[in-house]
């Protein structure tokens, strides 16, 4: 059968890419390879959805599911043997601790029940399958082209970091094969498998550089998910002990919340713990020391990804249970939480990393809410998030090679420094926060279906404010780049290649998803939620017209630019009188000169990263423990 | 759903009712303060005497942030008369307040950029309520477009009391009325200049002029919304209302940003939460 | 009649003024006088100003205020000196740090003499301005840009000091 054919391949494909990325020593050689290897991958995930189209949910049982298993469990015992060995040397006893239980868990698990499961697919593929892997297929695929040019000028100009990029391009095409593994998956040992090597594989990229921090936020990292590792193996046993061995997903989908519920609230902790919520998003944050491309890949296609697509995946399990109300409340809070710390950082990657994690957070708490209209937002906020957020780190870390910091006050006046990478910027934070961009019609989406739950009102006024929230922070910024100062110079330069290409396709992506939205929705979106809900969530005809009336006047209006007008007198900005020179310095007191510094507002006095970030930690946690304790006492009394 | 006649007639009629209630606004404040006052078509002939003088700028990029703010607040306005859909109404009108605030930034100056930042505190400050009122009004008529909303026979505004309160608080903000004209100000507070339009001059401030009736128009229909099931209720209330702007707006001095924000959040919450939660609560015993 | 000439608005600065002057302009906001009736507006922002109304005489300190306000209002503008010291220095036209009046440095259109000048000769002198403005508008006359590099700056200016 072609599609199962097709899936193995883009499962396998990027592992045996990433084995010659190994082999491969010459920057030309790696070149040729990636580049040819994105392309690949990209047009093989377009041909999946051109040759699945329309047919909705397919489950493959062609593959020999015993001999795969066994690989698969060895595997996953000498990642074990690596994680506790690095664990020990580097005297990380948590991390230790984790690893031994949840390793304990899967042996007692292989010896005792495996050889009495059988699933009867192990790979399948529908709508929401499809989508994800166009989103890793084409958007993982650009980054890693992106890689080429960010990790050359890396190494060049921090000659003390060990240049292993051999190392970094195989983990790179190895993440992108567990992904596609992940989303392909029916047999849910098989996602545990590929969920722990995504683990890894961001261990191993967060703690590239091999610094003493980058190695201690590898392995917070590391602790994080390895938490939520051992919730998903309690599911699986638990669903081996008294779930009648049920192991697909589409089997414990079918099952029943009675049996399903308590399996689907672990690995809905596992979700949690990936997709870095509250109490969890630390991780997220620390994994900003990586190179960029890493922090693109984690934010965007890979990794936290993983964790919403789990979630949205059991949604209908959790759809009105007070279980899901309970993760939904952790997303909103988090939501809310991450948009304000995100008000108080400076740091244009922290900033990127705290707004990840609020819209995160919506993903979430629209899966938990799960309803047809939730998961309709949902599958669009993962969409929409993954093509502007990597746009933004890309951008972010092709200006940060060129003004040397990360800091959103001295990117003031981009637009005169860097006009194309800026503008690629403005694209990319437009479309987070803009309408007529992706992400507001998915707010917008959230917001419709929260209103028609029980009680969804007070996800519907957290929503309310995070989004106040965000309009601050994203507008802020978006302020310092398109500021005209009269004193800087055009010091864009030869942006590389492999750099540009993938940022211009991420920008045209924006646009087009944006236009596109619509069939997207009819063609991809409706089926799926046909299939697993019997509903679909639509805009009306009037309200896509609009939207694309809007999009089209934004995209008119800045090529006013272009036509020739009636010179302006040029003032300097009044400055209470006095005369400034052409760089903004003015005489002050004294005659002394003074240079005119513009900065941001971040009201550290409200908005502080520590006090938030304590307050949403406590009140996640206690969701959390609520969440666990409800839905134990219904199991015990159902 | 969509009335294209109504949007002509917005975008037509308009910048002179918007025009009118701004100088029926200064001859009112000029009698509160036992002064004459000037005409009641001043705000036109200020209008008329921008577009007379020269265009200054301090970079060219200003002007287009002018042109988008007045285009796309019309193009908010349409939608409303039109009978769009309420959020995408709310969300337009943000789109176009970013482009005013972006103008600001573009100029690189000081006093526009205190400004800039303070709008965007105003947005933050005003958002949430916003929101809320027109999630409110879809609990109340269970139905998110204008038309629907204008045309139903439910006294939407006794459904939801608290959220029509809450909303008149945050008006006062986006009518840029004292106490809470932080970011900007037509009264000779000037202790940032004139914040987000410092830097604006001649027609390009005209534009943000007419823009600023546009906007006005936009939020006499918002609060016309309450009162849709009564046209004559509707229209003496959106009077009442804009008067007690003008008392508002001659009693008090302007206030720090903090306030505002931390009031009109507090506001928020709380009609939110206690208006809501009535609403749910009583339809839920209704079932 | 043009719209100009229905909405001046103005652009206040207290150069030397020992506040005389200024305290009978801001009388002439007060419902006394109520200049608002003919459309004035007290701005405080060149950019938005028609007229620059100027108190008090050119001293070391404030000349480089006045050229920069007058330059960064957009034409057609015209500037009203306010009070015998602006107008020529008055009592301080001899004191070592005085250069003399405003017509010193930026051309002046209107004088309005005193010390203080009375609310009512100020609301003459912006009125008379008026059909200046207006002359003006119909002539394109635009100002010219005042700059002073004449002036022989102060030794402690010249350098422009430490950063």
């Amino acid at each position: 059968m072609l599609t199962t054919q097709l899936l193995i391949f883009l499962i396998l494909f990027p592992l045996i890419v990433a084995f010659f990325l190994f082999l491969a020593k010459k920057d030309m050689e790696r070149a040729w390879i990636v580049k040819l290897s994105a392309l690949a991958i990209g047009i093989a995930s377009v041909y999946l959805l051109i040759s699945t189209y329309n047919k909705g949910a397919l489950l493959m049982s062609a593959i020999p599911a015993e001999p795969t298993g066994i690989v698969m469990f060895i595997l996953e015992m000498l990642i074990a043997v690596f994680i506790l060995y690095l664990g020990i040397v580097y005297k990380k006893w948590l991390v230790v601790a984790l690893i031994l239980v949840q390793s304990a868990v899967m042996l007692y698990f292989e010896l005792v029940y495996a050889h009495s499961i059988h699933v009867q697919s192990n790979l399948f593929t529908d709508e929401f399958s499809v989508i994800m892997a166009l989103i890793i297929g084409i958007i993982g695929s650009l980054i890693s082209v992106y890689s080429l040019g960010y990790m050359k000028f890396f190494h060049e100009h921090h000659p003390e970091i060990p240049d292993r990029r051999p190392w970094f391009f195989a983990i790179l095409f190895l993440f992108l094969s567990a992904m596609f593994g992940l989303v392909f998956s029916n047999n849910l040992m098989w996602v545990y498998f590929f969920w722990e090597v995504t683990t890894l594989c961001s261990f191993l990229l967060i703690g590239y550089t091999k610094t003493e921090e980058a190695t201690n936020n590898a392995f917070s990292a590391l602790w994080m998910n390895l938490l939520g590792g051992v919730a998903f193996a309690g599911a699986i046993i638990y669903l081996a002990m008294f779930g009648n061995g049920i192991m697909g997903m589409t089997d414990l989908l079918a099952s029943g919340k009675i049996i399903a519920l308590i399996p689907a609230a672990l690995i809905g902790f596992a979700g949690l713990t990936k997709a870095a919520q509250l109490p969890f998003s630390s991780w997220l944050v620390g994994a900003m020391v990586a190179p960029t491309p890493v922090s693109a890949l984690l934010h965007s296609s890979t990794m936290v990804k993983a964790g919403v697509y789990i979630l949205v995946r059991l949604a209908p399990i959790f759809q009105s249970t007070f279980t899901g109300y309970m993760i939904a409340m952790v997303g909103a809070l988090t939501f809310l939480i991450a948009s304000g710390i995100a008000i108080s950082q400076s740091n244009a990657k922290r900033v990127l990393a705290y707004s990840t994690i609020a819209n995160l957070g919506l993903i979430v708490a629209c899966a938990g809410i799960g309803t047809y209209e939730a998961i309709w937002a949902a599958i669009l906020l993962i969409v929409f998030h993954a093509i502007s957020k990597s746009l933004l780190f890309l951008s972010v870390g092709t200006v940060e090679h060129r003004i040397k910091s990360r800091e959103v006050d001295d990117m003031n006046g981009l637009i005169v420094r860097m006009p194309k990478i800026a503008a690629m910027m403005v694209i990319g934070i437009a479309g987070m926060f803009l309408a007529p961009f992706g992400m507001l019609i998915s707010k917008w989406a959230a917001i419709r279906a929260f209103i028609d739950v029980p009680y969804g009102f007070l996800f519907v006024i957290i929503l309310a404010f995070g989004s106040a929230m965000t309009v601050y922070f994203w507008a802020k910024w978006m302020g310092k780049i398109i500021a005209v100062t009269s004193d800087s110079k055009n010091i864009e330069g030869e942006v590389d290649h492999s750099e540009w290409a993938a940022l211009v396709s991420l920008a045209g992506l924006s646009f087009i998803t944006t236009l596109v939205f619509p069939l997207l929705s009819t063609k991809l979106l409706e089926p799926f939620l046909m299939l697993n809900y019997g509903h679909v969530a639509q805009l009306s005809q009037d309200n896509i017209i609009i939207m694309i009336l809007m999009l089209l006047l934004l995209v008119i209006l800045p090529l006013s630019i272009l036509i020739p007008q009636r010179k302006h007198k040029h003032v300097a900005p009044y400055m209470g009188g006095r005369t400034t020179t052409h760089d903004m310095r003015f005489s002050g007191s004294l005659g002394v000169q003074k240079k005119t510094v513009l900065s941001n507002y971040y009201l550290h006095e409200y908005f502080g990263e520590a006090k938030l970030r304590t307050a949403g930690i406590w009140i996640c946690s206690a969701f959390i423990g609520i969440m666990f304790i409800a839905t134990a006492l219904r199991g015990v009394f159902l | 759903m969509i009335n294209i006649v109504w949007a002509i007639v917005f975008v037509l009629v308009a910048p002179v009712i918007g025009g009118l209630v701004a100088g029926i606004d200064r001859k009112i404040t000029a009698h509160m303060q036992g002064r004459v006052g000037p005409s009641i078509l001043q705000p036109f002939y200020d209008v008329g005497k921008l577009f007379e003088k020269e265009q200054t700028v301090v970079n060219d990029t200003q002007t287009f942030y002018a042109i988008c703010y007045i285009i796309f607040m019309i193009f908010t306005g349409a939608l409303f008369f039109a009978g769009g859909d309420l959020l995408l109404v709310i969300f337009a009108l943000t789109l176009a307040q970013i482009f005013l605030v972006m103008g600001a930034f573009a100029a690189n100056s000081p006093y526009s950029y205190v400004g800039a930042e303070r709008e965007l505190l105003q947005i933050m400050a005003y958002e949430p309520m916003v929101i809320l009122t027109a999630v409110g009004m879809f609990v109340a008529t269970k139905s998110f477009n204008v038309s629907d909303i204008a045309a139903t026979t439910t006294p939407v505004v006794l459904l939801i009391p608290g959220i029509f309160l809450g909303f008149l608080y945050v008006l006062t903000i986006k009518l840029r009325k004292s106490p809470f004209d932080i970011s900007t100000s037509h009264h000779a507070h000037q202790e940032i200049v004139k914040g987000v339009t410092t830097e604006f001059s001649g027609p390009s401030l005209g534009l943000i002029e007419i823009t600023h009736w546009y906007e006005t128009v936009f939020l006499l229909g918002f609060v016309y919304l309450f009162f849709g099931f009564n046209p004559l209720i509707g229209i003496a209330a959106v009077i009442i209302v804009y008067l007690l702007e003008i008392l508002i707006d001659n009693t008090n001095a302007r206030v720090r940003w903090q306030f505002v924000v931390k009031s009109s959040w507090l506001i928020a919450v709380i009609v939110g939460v206690v208006n809501l939660a009535a609403l749910y609560l009583l339809s839920g015993g209704l079932k | 009649m043009t719209y100009l000439a229905k909405s001046p608005w103005i652009i206040h600065y207290d150069a030397s003024s020992c506040n005389g002057c200024d305290i009978e302009i801001l009388a002439c906001l007060t419902p006394m006088y109520d200049v608002e009736r003919f459309g004035i507006i007290n701005t405080g922002n060149p950019k938005h100003a028609d007229i620059f109304v100027v108190t008090g005489s050119i001293n070391e300190a404030n000349r480089e205020v006045i050229q920069n306000i007058y330059n960064q209002i957009p034409d057609p503008k015209v500037v009203v000196a306010v009070g015998i010291c602006a107008c020529s220095g008055g009592v301080f036209r001899e004191c070592y740090n005085v250069a003399g009046g405003i017509d010193k440095l930026i051309p002046v259109d209107v004088y309005v003499p005193g010390c203080a000048a009375r609310p009512e000769s100020i609301i003459d002198g912006i009125v008379t301005a008026l059909g200046v403005l207006e002359e003006k508008r119909k002539n394109h006359i635009s100002s010219p840009m005042v700059t002073d590099h004449d002036h022989k700056a102060h030794h402690k200016h010249a350098q422009g000091g430490a950063q």
